[in-house]
């Protein structure tokens, strides 16, 4: 049977929902690519949002808050607004429920759905405040916007997370479709094999829904080596259909989240390495990077840019053949592995994500939260790929073949975490057809939601 | 506190007791593994207080500790503000009034190494400052001029006899704090 595919912004009447806009640009053929872009001043946010529906590309829009928000500061947001200070982000819960509907009217509908990115453990004051604009869609996950970004005890951050999927879910009953994406393809950005972050977002996903969303969107975080982000997209896509099949859902690929290219040339190599991976692996949406990410906050005009050459690249791709195997390096066994462990412990999702933490059943690399256990190391090896060089007390041992890298020391961890920047910006010194400005000092190279 | 597992056993008894921390409002740790596993290969022995570390527990853990050595690091632009508030809590404190301590990364806004940002923060009680600009192999000099714990455990009660309102804090400053290293540093990378 054939269904027509329906352009997403045409003119027949199309289902609400931020989940049904991105299903119906997949069924027709079309990669979803969406900006991180979040200002303070409710024009300029607004001007943000307009600029991103009017590329020439399929996109869905962003509002991403300000730290204070983040952190639930919201005496500091306030305090910031009143005296002009500079925020990082858009401060959903203090600019009046008003102000904020009309930054959205006749901008955000069912042909330009637009999610909010906050980067909170401890979600619910934003939930209630996104909900109160008429905003359906948000992302995070109580693993993954608590152990990297925060110290909030883990068991607090997952009681805080089911209050705020119950109370997102709740719009159900209205009739929408509240969609919630988790954030554990990323993790601490680099150097975590992906395994775990399969592993944890699969786990993000059922506890949503176990929670009562129904459309739900897992991530994924571009890594150093595209075969071997092509085996862990394939595995993830593998376990959501086998454990989420009565859900909405799709893969959400994120451009690389550690330290980018410092020359416009080897940072668009990358976000045109990264479309194609989305459309390789069946990503439906991708989260692009800028020209501008090693350096600053991206102007809305680089994020156009970015959304516009990521789509290109998305498209060309699409001409070429599509992939057909992929090798086993042994990522599903330890994702299936990993998830299974963590499941066994108890019916409840999140009280066996605390359990598996505290026993080091899940164990991230590098991650300093007293909740994980910081035994498991990670390394870049020789190969390019990501490996373990220690797996800790996951239940992983063997599992996967290849070397066993060594403990970075920190002059090899600084190689490693520079890696892709450096090969990257070698790569554009290499093409002259690329745009090379003298590379500016480097600025954050940090992952935020 | 969690720390990174000890992975290579180098830490010898003449090594110091290291808190490495950042601040508050700071999420970022790359930075903070990065100086751990530098000071554990010098032979330190390191507590990592992680990410967005409320000034209290803060002050709390280097009261307990009592270190040798409290080395903090901000990345996100807010180290300048928070740190100076920070010393303040720091030397407050008997036990922890001569403590060296030091601040590094990306600490304001507005570029590297201006001057009159070290300055003041020398003044406020810091006795090094590593601003982006400066190298790995500075901070390393300025840990390998302090003298090892054994005869720091000895010249201790000296040392924290100093009263909370003692003489000059640029008195204190050691020799490599005010060197200049304009340098591009490798931990750029940690920013």
């Amino acid at each position: 049977m054939t269904v027509p595919a329906t352009a997403p912004r045409g003119d027949a009447p199309a289902t609400p929902g931020f989940g049904a806009f991105v299903a119906r640009a997949r069924a027709a053929g079309t990669l979803v690519v969406q900006p991180r872009m979040g200002m303070a001043d409710p024009l300029r946010m607004r001007d943000g949002l307009l600029a991103t529906r009017g590329a020439a590309a399929t996109t869905v829009g962003t509002i991403t808050l300000d730290s204070y928000t983040r952190t639930g500061d919201l005496a500091a947001a306030r305090s910031a607004l009143n005296e002009g200070v500079g925020l990082n982000g858009y401060p959903i819960a203090s600019h009046p429920v008003d102000v904020t509907r009309a930054v959205l009217r006749g901008v955000s509908d069912a042909r330009f759905p637009v999610q909010v990115r906050h980067g909170s453990a401890m979600p619910e004051h934003i939930i209630r405040a996104l909900l109160a604009v008429g905003l359906d869609a948000t992302e995070g996950g109580p693993v993954s916007y608590c152990l990297p970004y925060s110290r909030t005890p883990l068991s607090e951050a997952v009681a805080c997370w089911r209050r705020s999927c119950e109370l997102l879910a709740s719009l159900r009953e209205f009739g929408a479709e509240p969609h919630l994406e988790t954030f554990g393809g990323c993790l601490m950005g680099q150097l975590c094999p992906p395994s775990l972050l399969i592993a944890v977002s699969v786990l993000e996903a059922l506890f949503f829904r176990q929670h009562g969303l129904r459309s739900i969107s897992l991530s994924y975080a571009q890594q150093p080596d595209r075969v071997q982000d092509e085996e862990a997209l394939t595995v993830l896509g593998r376990l959501a259909d086998e454990l989420l099949p009565d859900v909405d859902r799709h893969l959400v690929l994120y451009a690389y989240m550690g330290v980018f290219p410092r020359t416009p040339g080897g940072a668009r190599l990358l976000l045109e390495d990264a479309a194609r991976l989305a459309v390789r692996t069946g990503a439906a949406r991708l989260i692009v990077k800028t020209t501008a990410e090693a350096h600053r906050i991206p102007t809305v005009g680089e994020n156009v840019t970015a959304l516009e050459t990521a789509a290109a690249a998305a498209a060309a791709e699409r001409l070429r053949p599509p992939l057909t195997a992929v090798p086993d390096t042994g990522i599903e066994a330890e994702a299936r592995a990993l998830i299974g462990a963590v499941l066994e412990l108890d019916t409840d999702i999140g009280r066996a994500l605390v359990r598996a933490f505290a026993a080091g059943y899940l164990d991230v690399p590098y991650c300093l939260h007293p909740d994980n256990a910081g035994r498991a190391r990670s390394s870049l090896g020789p190969d390019g790929r990501l490996h373990w060089s220690n797996v800790g007390s996951m239940p992983i041992a063997g599992l996967s073949g290849g070397p066993r890298p060594p403990i970075l020391g920190s002059a090899d961890l600084l190689g490693a975490l520079s890696h892709v920047q450096w090969s990257y910006d070698s790569r554009a010194a290499e093409t002259p057809d690329l745009d090379r400005t003298p590379a500016a000092p480097r600025e954050l190279g940090h992952t935020t939601p | 506190m969690n720390q990174l597992e000890p992975q290579r056993g180098k830490a010898e008894p003449a090594g110091l007791d290291v808190v490495v921390t950042t601040m508050a409002s700071d999420s970022h740790t790359w930075n903070l593994v990065f100086l751990q596993l530098l000071l554990e290969e010098l032979g330190h022995r390191v507590t990592n207080l992680g990410a967005c570390v409320p000034d209290e527990l803060l002050v709390s853990e280097c009261r307990r500790i009592e270190p040798d050595l409290i080395v903090l690091s901000s990345v996100n632009g807010h180290g300048y503000h928070d740190g100076l508030r920070v010393i303040q809590a720091l030397r407050a404190c008997p036990e922890l009034a001569a403590t060296p301590t030091v601040i590094g990364g990306k600490l304001g806004i507005a570029g590297s190494g201006e001057p009159d940002r070290q300055r003041s923060l020398l003044a406020a009680g810091y006795d090094g400052v590593f601003e982006e600009g400066r190298s790995v192999a500075d901070f390393r000099s300025f840990v390998g001029a302090l003298p090892p714990a054994a005869s720091r455990a000895l010249s201790a009660p000296a040392d924290r006899a100093l009263p909370a309102d003692r003489a000059l804090p640029a008195d204190r400053a050691l020799p490599t704090a005010a060197r200049t290293l304009p340098t591009a540093s490798a931990s750029g990378v940690l920013r």
